[in-house]
């Protein structure tokens, strides 16, 4: 049995300098600090820049439907980035989500994603998991009508994939976004608007019939990737608060040097490192198609989503009042991290998942 | 060398070598001058050069085949913390005497570093050596020695020289331990077994030869020492459910009657965790495949501790009653140090070394903070100060 690699290729270091590059060059974090009064003129051009320039929009796409063939070590690599940087853009939502909920489809709407001309989100809650319930609106005719709040990655789609009850159980169609009403939400998390969704009689496109298989997977997927993202958030606090604390001085000292800083720090690093390990293992796995993928993907969101709550709350916590403030980003990490570890479920819900998963019931 | 070219070369092994009708000791000696003992050891030196990631599968080969193992729990110190030493810092004659019956387990190692009055401050220890024409001579006390009484031979630090500050003054030896000199007393551990020793050294006479490394070079060897112990400790490559967890996992599975909500979230959340700390362990063998270990194993230990910590304390949570009973009191000199050995309450207890021994988790997390993320160290006020002139 040969292991998975948990580590780097040469290829992915390549693929992260280039997003890493482009996005200090066009994510300024004064754009991204006012998103959340509302100025969201930064998300399309950085988004195109992304999805067309370095291709991450097909980057999941196989190569004959117009993407790059990549896999979830690449995707995973790509989250890591975005997370690290809160770019504000529906790479996860769209280039992750929507073309695992439509793998196996014909048509041309894979393509136009993995063209970047189009960008899909999945008409579902964010805090939807991958192992309850999906809602989904009733479908007479090829028609919609409903409502489905708190869906992240609408206000740029152009296209939404609708959970819908059908005669034969639960399919999902294709709505126009121009065709439903999307209602901005203020939201914990800014940098990642969610929208309510309001459907009265939308014409839809089934797009896949039979689907709760294509939209658990597409959610499972979600779960697993997001971890890499969480990763790129917990990465980015530990960083900046090491780097804080070692020019801050008080009491004649860099406060770095003081012991009980220190010891949270490498506490918090030790977090940083194993939430590497998790995340990197769930995106192998995924890569790998290995029969493993649920539990790894339970164990990855268990760990990391709670990591990166700690890390964004050591962030301001040890900046003291500046970590506080508008100003400095440290709140946007603290926001996002606190959104991620609800959206897809809580690390609870993952864990009440594995529970089964791994034999260890609570009732006899 | 390939993977597969690996594969190939076991089986050519175990083909002249039937594990079923060849002896134990003369099969290792062999699997030894193969290269196949630990393939990322040089040629001659039992090992082939090749990546570290993959000895699990040479090993695996030879567990499947029957083959015996070198009893790898019984020279926890000889393979993890001595051999690299050796092979580092060594002459070509002290690893070819050395390093095959460390492998074999014919001869078992211990560690006198500590002493009483240097445990965390290693570099502060007295234990004296001085030179007498080809030979050095020995003189001090070393204490919370493993193994001692088993062992053979020793890593050993030694002040060679008094009169310059405390990390410049010390020479790394490799230690006989049948020494007319050498006077090893049971320590009783909290355990009520005495897996520790203290160790008194009185003219103990060491060739020359058998320096490890430069005179005053000490604390570099001891480091590269200490950064291997780390690895050694924290960094095992186990299965899922390997270890304390799957303990733990099982008394879960055997006692439906004691299953609580409580106790159960308590138990995932520590699944998850030994789940992770088994990648991250992964994960950095898979970076040390190359190189020799730096401080990154002590992150892996500090997880490492923790986690046994808390998962000895739930399993006798989960116990309840039976948890109130210890098996045995009496004080023995146990042949072989295995953590999760014996029953649930000496698990417990001896857990309680694991942020102590090979670097106290406070120092570690000072390791980490300085070596990994570069915050500033701790307040020296000693180091430039001859340790003759130090206050002790
Ligand atoms: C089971 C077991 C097996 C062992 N086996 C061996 C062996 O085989 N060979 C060997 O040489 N040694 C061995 N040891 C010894 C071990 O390495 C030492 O006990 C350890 O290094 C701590 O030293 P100390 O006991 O002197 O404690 P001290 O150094 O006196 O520490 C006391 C307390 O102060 C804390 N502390 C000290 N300095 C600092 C600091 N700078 N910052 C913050 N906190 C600090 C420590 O963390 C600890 O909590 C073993 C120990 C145990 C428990």
């Amino acid at each position: 049995m040969s292991e998975l690699n948990l580590l780097y290729t040469d290829v992915e270091d390549d693929l992260r300098s280039s997003v890493r590059d482009l996005l200090t060059d066009r994510c300024d974090p004064q754009a991204v600090i006012a998103l959340c009064d509302g100025d969201r003129s930064m998300v399309a051009p950085l988004w195109k820049a992304l999805a067309t320039e370095l291709g991450l929009a097909g980057l999941l796409v196989p190569e004959d439907r117009g993407g790059a063939g990549a896999s979830a070590r690449e995707a995973a690599v790509v989250l890591e980035e975005l997370g690290r940087a809160m770019a504000p853009v529906p790479f996860l939502t769209s280039a992750v989500m929507a073309t695992t909920a439509l793998a196996a489809t014909e048509g041309d709407l894979i393509a136009g994603l993995a063209a970047g001309e189009r960008t899909a989100a999945l008409a579902v809650p964010l805090s939807t998991t991958p192992y309850g319930a999906i809602p989904a609106v009733p479908a007479t005719d090829g028609r919609l009508t409903g409502t489905v709040t708190s869906v992240a990655g609408a206000l740029e789609a152009d296209v939404l994939l609708v959970p819908a009850v059908t005669g034969d159980g639960l399919a999902l169609h294709a709505v126009a976004a121009t065709d439903a009403v999307r209602v901005p939400v203020v939201s914990l998390d800014m940098t990642r608007q969610l929208a309510d969704v309001t459907l009265d009689g939308a014409a839809a496109t089934l797009v896949v019939a039979d689907a709760e298989p294509a939209l658990r997977r597409a959610l499972g997927v979600g779960a697993a990737l997001l971890a890499s993202e969480q990763l790129g958030v917990a990465r980015w606090c530990l960083d900046e608060t090491v780097g804080y604390l070692k020019q801050r001085r008080q009491f004649g000292r860099v406060v770095g040097g003081f012991q009980a800083l220190k010891h949270r720090l490498a506490d918090l690093s030790t977090g940083v490192d194993s939430a590497n390990a998790a995340a990197r293992h769930a995106a192998a796995v995924l890569a790998a198609d290995d029969p493993d993928v649920e539990l790894a993907t339970a164990v990855a969101q268990a760990y990391c989503s709670d990591l990166a709550v700690t890390a964004a709350e050591e962030a301001v916590q040890l900046h003291g009042g500046i970590g506080m403030t508008w100003e400095h980003p440290a709140h946007l990490y603290l926001k996002r991290a606190k959104a991620d570890q609800i959206a897809f479920g809580t690390a609870g819900a993952h864990r009440a998942r594995l529970a089964g998963l791994v034999d260890l019931p609570v009732a006899p | 060398m390939t993977l597969e070219d690996l594969r190939q070369r076991v089986e050519e092994f175990l083909a002249t070598h039937d594990p079923a009708t060849t002896e134990r000791l003369e099969f290792l000696r062999a699997r030894y001058d193969a290269g196949l003992a630990w393939v990322h050891f040089p040629e001659g030196h039992g090992g082939l050069g090749l990546p570290q990631a993959w000895q699990p599968e040479a090993d695996g080969l030879f567990a499947a085949a029957g083959a015996p193992d070198n009893n790898p729990n019984s020279n926890v110190i000889g393979l993890g913390m001595a051999a690299p030493t050796i092979l580092a810092f060594g002459t070509e004659e002290q690893k070819r005497r050395f390093l095959r019956p460390l492998w074999t387990g014919e001869e078992i190692w211990c560690q006198l570093f500590s002493e009483p009055g240097a445990g965390s401050d290693l570099a502060a220890l007295g234990t004296r050596a001085e030179r007498d024409g080809d030979e050095w001579v020995v003189n001090g006390q070393k204490v919370w020695t493993s193994s001692a009484h088993l062992a053979r031979f020793a890593i050993l630090v030694a002040r060679t020289d008094p009169d310059v500050p405390k990390h410049r003054g010390m020479t790394y030896f490799l230690c006989d331990m049948t020494d007319p000199g050498v006077d090893v007393r049971p320590l009783r551990q909290i355990t009520g077994e005495a897996e520790f020793n203290e160790v008194f050294l009185s003219d103990v006479r060491i060739p020359d030869t058998q320096r490890l490394g430069e005179v005053g070079q000490g604390w570099a060897v001891a480091t590269a020492t200490l950064n291997t112990e780390r690895v050694a400790i924290g960094g095992r490559a186990t299965p899922r459910e390997g270890g304390m967890i799957g303990l733990v996992a099982q008394a879960w599975r055997d006692h439906p009657e004691r299953r609580t909500p409580e106790l159960h979230d308590r138990l995932l959340r520590l699944w998850v965790e030994a789940e992770v700390a088994r990648l991250t362990g992964t994960r950095l063998r898979q970076k040390l495949a190359q190189g020799r270990p730096g401080p990154e194993g002590a992150a892996m230990k500090l997880t490492f501790a923790r986690l046994n910590q808390q998962l000895s304390g739930l399993e006798l949570e989960l116990l309840g009653e039976e948890a109130l009973r210890y098996s045995d009191w009496t004080m023995v000199r146990p042949e072989r140090v295995d953590f999760t050995s014996r029953d649930a309450g000496y698990r417990y207890l001896r857990a309680k070394g694991n942020s102590i021994e090979g670097g106290t988790s406070e120092i570690l997390r000072n390791i980490v903070a300085e070596r990994v993320l570069g915050l500033p160290p701790e307040p020296r006020v000693d180091k430039d100060v001859p340790w003759k002139d130090q206050e002790k």
